[in-house]
């Protein structure tokens, strides 16, 4: 048995192994309540909470008849339970904080997920100017353009 | 053998028929809706102007066309996410489709008065600045329900 064990094909496999989970990480957590994946994605596409801090998404939810230039209002019931779920999913929602919190101070409430500072390394490194620019993308906020199960949480096709 | 196959065929009929009578039920039932919310956009144009007859699909098409302006400059007419014609799939600023507002594309649209008002309240303050009357509600879905 020990015979068989090679050494280097072993540190090999293991390191393709880490690098592969390395760079499969972007993953976020479907949307699990239907009336936010239907008011938030009748526009656009419904974001994964996990994208902006708690404060960010407050913010989002106080502003809606001025939603980016857009007339966004819900009734009174609608707009509080989408409130909960954003809230209670935020980037830094639970104990520890989700990498879209990197890069973040305490004195900052970002409104755009294309802001953030995670969100524009990422980006900003591989994504060449005029794919920016292409019709069929026409805004940053078309994730699904490009990231074709990013409805599902899915980003890995980078 | 004949008699399965009889009863295939029969199975096959009874099914074709079943679907049609669903089809043909769920195409009344929005009629019906598209219809009475109409109905209830004409009630209150009364209310407003005594003198209201009825609703134009050629006022409503102009709603639809034309260059308004007075509201948010990014959307400064319906066609600037519906495109030109009620029969294209339209595009939201953030890239969405938008399927196409004409109902002889889209036979399940403004069948739901609280939908139908959340977009009209929405999308008359962004396009024209201000809610839209009655009148306007009115003739806009007649033209949608002519195209």
């Amino acid at each position: 048995m020990l015979k068989t064990f090679h050494l280097p094909v072993a540190i090999v496999t293991a390191f393709l192994v880490m690098t592969s989970i390395a760079t499969a990480d972007e993953r976020y957590a479907p949307i699990q309540n239907e009336m936010v994946s239907k008011e938030c994605g009748a526009c656009h596409m419904a974001f994964q909470p996990q994208m902006l801090p708690k404060r960010s998404w407050e913010k989002i939810m106080d502003g809606l008849s001025d939603h980016f230039g857009e007339d966004a209002s819900l009734g009174d019931k609608t707009s509080a339970d989408i409130r909960s779920y954003l809230v209670a999913n935020a980037a830094d929602g639970s104990w520890w904080s989700g990498k879209f919190m990197r890069g973040i101070k305490d004195h900052m409430t970002p409104l755009r997920i294309t802001e953030m500072p995670y969100w524009v390394r990422e980006h900003n490194e591989e994504v060449p100017a005029r794919a920016w620019k292409d019709p069929k993308v026409k805004s940053k906020a078309n994730c699904v353009a490009c990231h074709v199960q990013a409805n599902r949480g899915n980003y890995d096709d980078d | 053998m004949n008699f399965l196959k009889k009863f295939r065929c029969l199975r096959f009929g009874v099914t074709a028929l079943l679907l049609g009578i669903s089809t043909a039920a769920t195409t009344s039932a929005d009629a019906n809706s598209q219809l009475s919310i109409i109905e209830g956009y004409a009630k209150e144009s009364k209310q407003h102007d005594p003198k209201f007859t009825a609703f134009s699909a050629e006022r409503g098409r102009l709603l639809f066309s034309v260059r308004h302006a007075t509201g948010k400059p990014e959307t400064p007419s319906c066609t600037s996410c519906h495109t030109k014609s009620p029969l294209s799939v339209g595009s939201t600023r953030a890239g969405k489709e938008i399927a196409p507002m004409a109902i002889s594309k889209t036979p399940d649209r403004y069948t739901d008065i609280k939908k139908v008002e959340k977009w009209f309240r929405r999308n008359c303050k962004s396009v024209l600045g201000r809610p839209c009357t009655p009148l306007e509600k009115g003739d806009f879905l007649t033209f949608m329900m002519n195209q």
